[in-house]
């Protein structure tokens, strides 16, 4: 491993970067989903099923 | 299992569950191996460290490109074949295209500023990926702004594949014109011309990139499809409410 030099921040930086992006990305499709499922976990509640029959927080 | 069998959500989303740890697990693995080999491979002889940007510039540049090919081939899945999950495909893609993009970008920028002694200059290369960007928000707005999803579908797909004139036009750019930005170094012909203490690292970190893109696309479709559910189930409460 070398030292990064005089340029290490421009480096540090661009990974902080995408480190950064990446986890925004996962996080909003986590609490995307999490969302979702809490939308279909209402009307599952409220008495409303799906044309096939089945729960709607099912597969 | 062939793709119309995917046409069912319901089968969709038992594979995805059944997939997505796995991809997820490959995913972190091999960008941790990836990241490993980048801070370990030696200082390029004329860019120094600098040339470590390089292996997360160059996958998300390939994958901003990527993207939207697959949103490309989903949107012929939509207008001329019609499958079920093409829009839901395109419309879970564009985001996370438009987020590798936008790294590209910013990456290069970074990278830019040292090497050229600039971090923007109007070539054809920086300008036509700017406008994939652009084009990636433009889309995710039309999606936004027709509320019917099988009609915002027709008009992304039509708008998608119009774009898809700018992936040639990026990759091309470089020999084109007479650009700040080097020529292609491994997709060319004659092979690559990295030394393989850069090229390994670099691949490895372009797997693990597009294992990245195919967790997050799975996941996404899993969540666009709730969505529709969501939204079927609200009307169907609606008109019974209102019978």
């Amino acid at each position: 491993m070398t030292s990064l030099g005089p340029y290490a921040s421009f480096i540090v930086t661009s990974y902080a970067l995408v480190a950064a992006t990446v986890l925004i990305l996962i996080g909003w499709i986590a609490l995307d989903y999490r969302h979702q499922k809490e939308r279909l976990r209402e009307l599952e509640a409220s008495g409303v099923t799906r044309r096939s029959g089945r729960q709607a927080t099912e597969i | 299992m062939t793709l119309i069998d995917l046409a069912n959500p319901s089968k969709f989303l038992a594979l995805t569950a059944r997939a997505l740890p796995w991809l997820a697990g490959a995913t972190a693995i091999l960008l941790l191996v990836g990241c490993y080999q980048a801070v370990m491979a030696p200082d390029d002889y004329q860019q120094g460290a600098t040339v470590k940007i390089m292996f997360i510039h160059v996958p998300n540049a390939w994958l901003s490109m990527f993207v939207w090919g697959v949103m490309s081939v989903a949107a012929l899945g939509t207008l001329v074949w019609r499958h079920p999950l093409a829009d839901v495909a395109a419309k879970a893609a564009a985001p996370i295209g438009a987020a590798f993009t936008f790294l590209a970008l910013v990456t290069g920028s970074l990278w830019g500023r040292p090497m050229w002694g600039t971090y923007w200059e109007w070539d054809a290369r920086l300008t036509s990926v700017l406008i994939l960007f652009l084009m990636y928000l433009g889309l995710m707005a039309l999606w936004r702004a027709v509320e019917d999803p099988s009609r915002a579908a027709r008009a992304a797909a039509v708008l998608t594949l119009v774009g898809a004139i700018n992936l040639p036009i990026i990759k091309f750019s470089v020999d084109w014109w007479n650009t700040l930005h080097q020529p292609s170094s491994v997709l060319r012909m004659g092979g690559p011309s990295l030394d393989k203490a850069f090229l390994i690292p670099l691949l490895v970190m372009a797997v693990g990139f597009s294992l990245l893109f195919m967790t997050l696309h799975l996941a996404a479709m899993r969540n666009e499809i709730l969505r529709r559910r969501v939204r079927s189930l609200q009307m169907m409460q609606a008109s019974q409410q209102a019978a």
